[in-house]
């Protein structure tokens, strides 16, 4: 299982890439994805919608459930990454190319946890 | 506490993600994934524990008689060497459980019934046995594995004679062990099951996946499987409070005939179980609402992406027969998404 360095995660599994201090991208993790099985189908957020922290924002549904993707962080949608309308199985083998969504005036963050943190989380919950 | 199967070192083995199902532990899935797994039972060949069934027997001079007044279908006609499916109907038409049974000789029946209601099913036979007749629950003597796909046969026939009409069996050996082969299977492929002693499970289990055509496949491939061939499966398509024949299993019912549940069956306002193809965004999954011209019509039964067709579908229970092609929309999750009635089933093997 990858889990880089450089970015934050969500209790919930959502990946956090900070582009500014109040800007950032959003995807799920590798665990995740492996937690999921094979995606076949996304639902993205509409821009402008405003995320709430810990709050469903949107779904992804693999063949054997629809899952909702938790907002990791407060803020305002400003991106939605349409190539994975198409091709969600990007999510299974691009975990962290394939971002799902990017978000302005970013509040909230306290709860996020750095990769250490995230990987002894994961073991946990695997147990 | 939920069972192991006889194959449960095995799954562990090969890294199944191992989930409890009808009260047995067994895997959902392997790292191949869902969708790999089913598209190999299409193309090639997938392995499945299907230990979990469950297996009775029917001896004696009344076990035709028996037969043929708990089970709808009729066994007259049911030679040795021969499979055939039924169900088995509550008073009011509603289903018991569905199966299916081997003549093994005159008098003499092995039938497979659902892991999930195995203990429902004995209760109710039990129940319901009239004159001279041995019924037995001998599901512990057996394990059940199923070879499906269309490089099933090929695979095999280097160690073993293999039954060659659907719906027939042998009593053979594989790998030099003691079998029941049957050219059945839930998957809409091509295929066998195999019922063996438990402890000879492992071994057979892993002289077929030497064969590198052949990867397991886990209980979310079979589910896709049965789904895409459009196979009622018992709890979804079917339960107490529906008739064999609202979910189109008229040619497993044979209403000349005296059994449980015919008046029942007779009686009821029926349903009707329909294909939908989803045409909009989104998947529908099972207990979502099925609208035509904006009216409540039913509600689906199953639903997923199938991954040989590349599209989601749906089974549903709805108030009557719609003609093909007509509209429908479905409320997944609060949002109506459309779709369109579709032939049953979805997939059919092409015939050889």
């Amino acid at each position: 299982m990858k889990t880089p360095e450089e970015l934050k995660y969500a209790k919930t599994h959502e990946w956090v890439r900070f582009i500014s201090d109040t800007e950032v991208e959003v995807g799920l993790s590798d665990f995740a994805q492996d937690q999921l099985g094979d995606l076949v189908f996304v639902n993205l957020p509409d821009v402008d919608a405003e995320a709430v922290e810990g709050e469903a924002i949107c779904d992804v549904e693999s063949v054997k459930a629809v899952s909702d993707v938790n907002a990791p962080v407060s803020g305002t949608v400003t991106e939605v990454n349409e190539a994975l309308l198409d091709a969600p199985e990007t999510i299974n083998s691009d975990p962290y190319g394939a971002w799902l969504f990017r978000l302005a005036n970013v509040t909230d963050t306290e709860n996020l946890l750095d990769a250490e943190a995230y990987i002894k989380f994961c073991e946990e919950e695997a147990h | 506490m939920a069972e192991k199967t006889p194959l449960y070192e095995e799954h562990v083995a090969l890294d199944g993600k191992i989930v409890e199902f009808a009260g047995y532990l067994l895997p959902v899935q392997y790292p191949t994934g869902v969708i790999k797994e089913h598209m190999a039972v299409r193309e090639k060949a997938g392995l499945f524990d299907v230990s979990h069934m469950g297996e009775v027997t029917f001896k004696g001079p009344d076990a035709l008689k028996n037969l043929n007044y708990i089970i709808t279908n009729d066994y007259t006609s049911l030679k040795p060497g021969r499979v055939r499916y039924g169900v088995m109907c509550y008073d009011d038409g509603g289903c018991v459980d569905d199966l299916i049974v081997y003549c093994r000789g005159e008098n003499d029946y092995f039938v497979v019934v659902n892991a999930a209601n195995r203990f429902k099913d004995v209760a109710w036979i039990k129940e319901h046995l009239t004159g001279d007749v041995e019924f037995e629950d001998v599901s512990d003597q057996y394990a059940q594995i199923a070879l499906q796909g269309p490089l099933s046969g090929e695979i095999l026939a280097p160690y073993t004679e293999l039954p060659m009409k659907y719906y027939s069996y042998i009593d053979t050996t594989l790998f030099g062990k003691e079998v029941i082969l049957s050219q059945t299977g839930y998957t809409g492929e091509f295929g066998f099951e195999i019922y063996c002693k438990p402890e000879d499970a492992p071994e057979i289990w892993r002289k077929i996946l030497e064969d590198d055509r052949v990867i397991p496949c886990g209980l979310g491939a079979r589910d896709t499987l049965r789904l895409e061939a459009s196979m009622p499966l018992y709890g979804h398509e079917m339960d107490a409070t529906v008739s064999p024949l609202e979910t189109g299993l008229d040619f497993g019912v044979k209403m000349n005939k005296e059994f449980i549940g015919r008046e029942g069956i007779a009686n009821r306002v029926n349903r009707h179980r329909i294909g939908i193809k989803i045409t909009g965004r989104g998947i529908a999954r099972e207990h979502c609402d099925v609208y035509v011209n904006d009216q409540l019509v039913g509600h689906t039964t199953s639903g997923t992406h199938c991954p040989y067709l590349n599209g989601a579908y749906a089974m549903a229970l709805v108030d009557q027969a719609y003609e093909l092609g007509t509209p429908v929309q479905v409320d997944v999750r609060g949002r109506k998404i459309e779709g369109v009635v579709t032939a049953l089933p979805f997939y059919k093997k092409e015939s050889k």
